[in-house]
């Protein structure tokens, strides 16, 4: 057994900085701060890549699998003997690779904000938020039991929530956070019903006991049923609610696009790499009880992905804001990962899809982080976020021109770049097992190669903009990381994921499947250059299509006019039918009795005020002339 | 035993004395006064001790050291009392109880 008991201060350290840099960080300069912050980070991000050497290259395998490894546990509430939430470090295949991709991500995020950030008021607080949401992502990710999870599921929450109304003296940024809090929250209550179902059925919270596929907790409660579904089925439906809206599913997803308010590194860090990809890091983890126990609900994920890729990328075809296409674009890919999770089975080559879908997260998280970083250095060189405002990039900023370009093959799936490996995965898993979710992520991937292109082309070619002033290279603050990650993005194909990270732990073998990645990469390569025709010179052709399809691209431009639906549905049934009158009762019957008895007090004692005359003549005579009654009704009436 | 003067002459007194002080108490504006009508009201406390005492038991000594211990009592509660209206007088030039109402609504 080895000592990784070190691993506490893998989250622990982030939250010190959080602390520091949020109880002193307005003493100290801005330079240092950042660096403090961004120190912390340098350091767990060396722990997180020695804690997974050590496990995946020297801990002891039993039967060929990864074992999980509880590295720290306190208990924390004890209820009864067997019911007590813990707080602890929980290592497996999962955990560890997530630790990469958060440190990896986060630290890049942070050397790229000291450039990007550079001179703007409160940047002590911005590093104190960044690190408290790296600490609670952390905590997340290693969590030994669900409720834990849970409260650090909050903690993620919150942090996104400060992040993105980071300019919070500008009104869009503080609806949008209001909006990412409230929709992501009330999806929570779905994941905390769903734990209350799951943890009353199976009598604990701890994920060892939970996902052991030999253990009792798998075959409890799936004997009761309700409308059709065993209680199982529901509480992962409601668990996975969390999930939907973490990870901006449709029809949760309306804060993600929004939450782009937020500074463009946080966008990376949180809206594309990290935190949105908690919901299918959730399923992943509790991934044995889906397979067999709620099937049913491993199949609603698969959908809810399905159409969500395919949803979100017909919307990101139409945007015109750099920063909403890559947020839509992460929409789509997310639903690809619980696609793939969803049509996954349990162990050896049946759990392909658990696999792919780890696989693309980790590839994800490199090239989204790229994209939104590259989009930032663009943003910072230009000050829009509008495509229109762009054109003709490529002469000026050449470092992210290149890296950008990576990063729009890598997702569009071009060998022998990362995305090509994952989403080839994912596509063979989905062959396997539902054609119909296979044919639309066929769909999506062109889609995928189309917008992305589409952006790449009209940012970097297109029409030759002219600029107030010339539009210069972001400083080597904010390239290294782009050049970091753009090797990352380029070179993660390479991890043999099939031997890390599977389903029950276990090695598997799997090949590039030559009858899904040919048409893959056709389609791409279709996608690519049906950009090029459109966008690679100025043409009219854009408009023309839009013309012809003016309603359904209308339609899709307005986000299938999703938010309206939601304000509809908000403002005109539920404010007006429901919270209105509640809001009449409250004023008026539960306040009016409070008030009421307020006022009869106040006036009562209005009156006989006037006894208290400070006289104490009056008092003397008043307690005499008691006494005396008092003694006449001992003597005359007491008998 | 002393069979020439009844019980009765000593109650009388006393609660002439009381009302006497009770009187005092309520209607003087002067504090000084007051407190000499409380000084009445104790003594007339004391006489009423003494005479049931001597009276009803002859043989036993708890009235009188009750009487002692009232005026032990009054004793002190006079000098607390003066050294109260002295702060008054200071606080505000008067010993007039109608003008110190500061403690009121």
């Amino acid at each position: 057994m080895i000592n990784l008991g070190y691993t506490i201060w893998i989250p622990l350290l982030p939250f010190l900085m959080f602390l520091l840099l949020g109880l002193a960080g307005h003493k100290l300069k801005h330079k240092l701060s950042g660096l403090l912050g961004t120190g912390g980070l340098a350091i767990i991000t060396v722990l997180s890549y020695i804690t997974a050497y050590k496990y995946f290259f020297t801990s002891e395998k039993i039967d060929g699998a990864y074992q999980k490894i509880t590295a720290f546990n306190i208990t924390w509430l004890q209820f009864t003997d067997k019911l007590h939430i813990d707080l602890g470090v929980l290592l497996d295949p999962i955990s560890v690779m997530m630790l990469i991709v958060i440190t990896t991500v986060s630290f890049m995020v942070h050397i790229y904000s000291l450039g990007y950030m550079k001179g703007e008021k409160g940047f002590e607080r911005y590093f104190a938020f960044l690190s408290l949401f790296s600490f609670s992502m952390l905590g997340l990710v290693l969590a030994t039991n669900i409720f834990q999870m849970y409260i650090f599921w909050e903690l993620v929450g919150v942090s996104s929530y400060l992040l993105i109304g980071f300019y919070y003296q500008k009104p869009s940024a503080v609806s949008a956070s209001k909006k990412a809090f409230i929709v992501t929250r009330f999806a929570d209550l779905g994941f905390l019903i769903g734990i209350l179902l799951l943890s009353f059925n199976t009598k604990t919270f701890d994920f060892i006991t939970l996902t052991d596929p030999t253990g009792t907790a798998i075959a409890q409660g799936s004997g009761i049923v309700f409308m059709g579904l065993s209680v199982m089925t529901w509480s992962m439906i409601f668990v996975f609610m969390g999930g939907i809206g973490k990870s901006a599913m449709f029809p949760f997803h309306i804060w993600l696009p929004d939450a782009m308010e937020g500074p463009t590194p946080v966008s990376a860090l949180i809206h594309a790499a990290t935190m949105v990809v908690a919901g299918v890091y959730l399923i992943a983890r509790m991934f044995p009880i889906y397979t067999f126990s709620a099937p049913v609900a491993l199949e609603v994920v698969a959908y809810v992905g399905a159409f969500s890729s395919l949803f979100a990328a017909i919307i990101a075809c139409t945007q015109t804001d750099i920063k909403r296409v890559l947020a839509y674009s992460t929409i789509s890919q997310i639903g690809y990962m619980l696609l793939a999770l969803g049509v996954s089975g349990y162990g050896g080559y049946e759990g392909l899809g658990y696999m792919a879908s780890m696989f693309h997260l980790f590839a994800h998280a490199m090239f989204k982080a790229l994209l939104f970083l590259g989009a930032g250095a663009i943003i910072h060189a230009v000050h829009s976020n509008y495509m229109t405002d762009m054109g003709g990039l490529r002469k000026y900023l050449p470092v992210t021109h290149m890296t950008f370009l990576i990063a729009c093959l890598t997702i569009a799936g071009i060998p022998p770049l990362s995305g090509f490996f994952s989403k080839d995965e994912i596509l063979a898993a989905a062959l396997h097992s539902n054609k119909l979710l296979f044919a639309v992520e066929y769909a999506v991937a062109g889609l995928t190669a189309f917008y992305m292109f589409r952006i790449y082309f009209s940012i970097f070619w297109g029409k030759e903009t002219q600029y107030h002033e010339t539009p210069h290279e972001a400083p080597p603050t904010m390239t290294i990381p782009l050049i970091v990650l753009a090797i990352g993005s380029a070179l993660s194909g390479l991890i043999p994921f099939n031997e890390l990270v599977t389903s029950d732990g276990k090695a598997f073998e799997s090949e590039i499947e030559l009858l899904v990645a040919i048409p893959s990469v056709l389609i791409g390569l279709l996608g690519i250059g049906i950009a090029y025709v459109m966008y690679r010179k100025e043409t009219t052709i854009p408009e023309k299509l839009a013309a012809t399809f003016k309603y359904s691209y209308k339609w899709a431009y307005n986000k299938f006019y999703m938010d309206e639906l939601y304000l509809f549905v908000t403002k005109k049934i539920i404010f007006k039918h429901i919270s209105e009158p509640v809001a009449w009762f409250d004023r008026h019957i539960v306040d009016g009795t409070m008030n009421a008895i307020a006022y009869v007090t106040q006036s009562v004692s209005f009156r006989i005020r006037g006894l208290q005359s400070g006289q104490l003549q009056k008092y003397a005579y008043v307690f005499f002339t008691g006494a005396i009654l008092l003694a006449i009704l001992f003597i005359y009436l007491w008998k | 035993m002393n069979a020439g003067i009844p019980i009765q002459y000593f109650l009388i007194l006393a609660a002439i004395m009381f009302f006497t002080g009770i009187y005092g108490f309520l209607t003087r504006r002067n504090l000084i006064t007051i407190l000499m009508s409380v000084e009445l009201i104790l003594n007339s406390v004391n006489i009423n001790f003494l005479a049931f005492n001597r009276y009803l038991y002859p043989h036993k000594l708890d009235g009188m050291f009750f009487s002692l211990f009232i005026i032990a009592v009054a004793a002190a509660e006079a000098a607390v009392a003066i050294s109260i209206i002295i702060n008054i007088y200071r606080r505000f030039t008067t010993i007039n109880v109608e003008d110190v109402d500061e403690m009121k609504y």
